[in-house]
């Protein structure tokens, strides 16, 4: 199988202290890691992809592992995730699904029992092109407080024959969350919903 | 006064490969950015010592988190740069404030020396507006090698009332340099320029 091949790799950690409203005693932070890589499928229609998400699982679990050092190393503090992709201009969206698995499995065994679906999102696009990688709760999808997104790109990614690979983990809610309903500490179930 | 801050994130970059060719070592960017309160948006204030000292205090506290963020030691930082934008309640001499006076003196103080000049750039904007940050050798200016830029965006900032201000270090130069000129390696350091 094709090897990955990375061109770049970028990360970001935010701290969000306040939005006009009281300042937290505990920043939310947020942490993105961003890879790029060959494309092996661009250019041509290729029928079976499916044995590249094999060859994408190191580079899911690199990248998990990124993540929650960026956060300071300790996976209990991460309550929210979220992955993308962006499918450069010679790719096809059918690639960006190729990450699902490797990415999503990835976040959920570095952070042990993690129950819910990861929330993903993926597109064609050029270079700066922007993704708006949306975020939940990692154990149950419908705690309000922790739906979010994080805006990501790179001026100079992904090149026709790239795709910009991405995961994003939080360590709480909103910072002024107040819409309500199923709260963190209201989780029941063990189905990764509630 | 010190600098009410809303927000603040970090943001590396690693090249690995261009062109199909391998880095080795990968080069690096990093770059800070802190969101904060324009104590002068709305109106106009003849005085702008306070934003002069809150310049004092960013310069060493992004500065600080660039090297943190990429690891290093302070003097293994080879080049720097800096820059703000202004949200649409201030004013471009705001950025000024911020940026000239007082915010080199802490931030060479984060990268160990830095006999050269910080480059720099300012720009009014809105949530989202890209801010490029012009880097440059932080001892020898004329390092043709270390001639380079890193943008940042914040898709929520800077807020009308608000200044995004940006401090960028790496410990390396542009991927595949070849354009000749003076080197890192041949750079005496001491008056600023060779």
């Amino acid at each position: 199988m094709p090897e990955v091949e990375i061109r770049k790799f970028a990360t970001v950690v935010e701290e969000v202290f306040h939005e006009g409203g009281p300042r937290a005693t505990t920043p939310l932070r947020r942490a993105a890691v961003i890879a790029v890589i060959r494309n092996p499928f661009a250019g041509r229609y290729v029928a079976d992809i499916q044995p590249f998400m094999e060859d994408l699982k190191p580079l899911g679990l690199t990248m998990a592992n990124r993540l929650v050092d960026l956060l300071g190393g300790d996976p209990s503090v991460v309550e929210g995730y979220g992955k993308g992709a962006i499918v450069g201009a010679a790719g096809e969206v059918e690639h960006g699904a190729l990450w699902h698995a490797p990415g999503g499995y990835a976040m959920r065994e570095v952070l042990g029992d993690a129950m819910a679906i990861v929330p993903s999102t993926k597109k064609v696009g050029g270079v700066g092109t922007r993704l708006d990688v949306p975020i939940t709760h990692i154990n149950a999808s419908y705690v309000r407080s922790h739906f979010d997104a994080m805006e990501l790109g790179l001026n100079d990614a992904p090149r026709a024959d790239e795709m910009a690979l991405m995961l994003v983990m939080t360590t709480g809610p909103r910072v002024h969350h107040r819409a309500g309903g199923l709260a963190a500490d209201q989780i029941t179930g063990k189905d990764g919903l509630r | 006064m010190s600098a009410e801050i809303r927000k603040l994130a970090v943001w590396v970059e690693e090249t690995h490969a261009e062109m199909g060719r391998p880095i080795k070592p990968a080069t690096r960017k990093a770059v800070a950015v802190a969101v904060i309160a324009n104590p002068f948006a709305g109106r106009y204030a003849e005085d702008l010592s306070d934003l002069i000292e809150i310049g004092a205090e960013l310069g060493g506290l992004l500065g600080a988190r660039c090297v943190a963020a990429l690891g290093i030691e302070p003097g293994q930082a080879q080049s720097y740069g800096k820059a703000a934008m202004v949200g649409e309640g201030g004013e471009l001499e705001h950025a000024a404030a911020i940026l000239h006076p007082k915010l080199g003196a802490p931030l060479r103080a984060a990268v160990e020396k830095g006999a050269a000049l910080v480059p720099s750039s300012k720009k009014m904007g809105g949530p989202g507006q890209v801010l490029d940050v012009p880097l440059g050798h932080k001892d020898a200016a004329y390092v043709r090698s270390h001639f380079d830029g890193i943008e940042v965006r914040l898709n929520d900032a800077p807020r009308a009332g608000e200044i995004m201000v940006a401090v960028a270090v790496t410990d390396s130069g542009r991927p595949l340099p070849r354009v000749g000129g003076l080197t890192h390696a041949e750079a005496e350091g001491k008056d600023g320029l060779r």
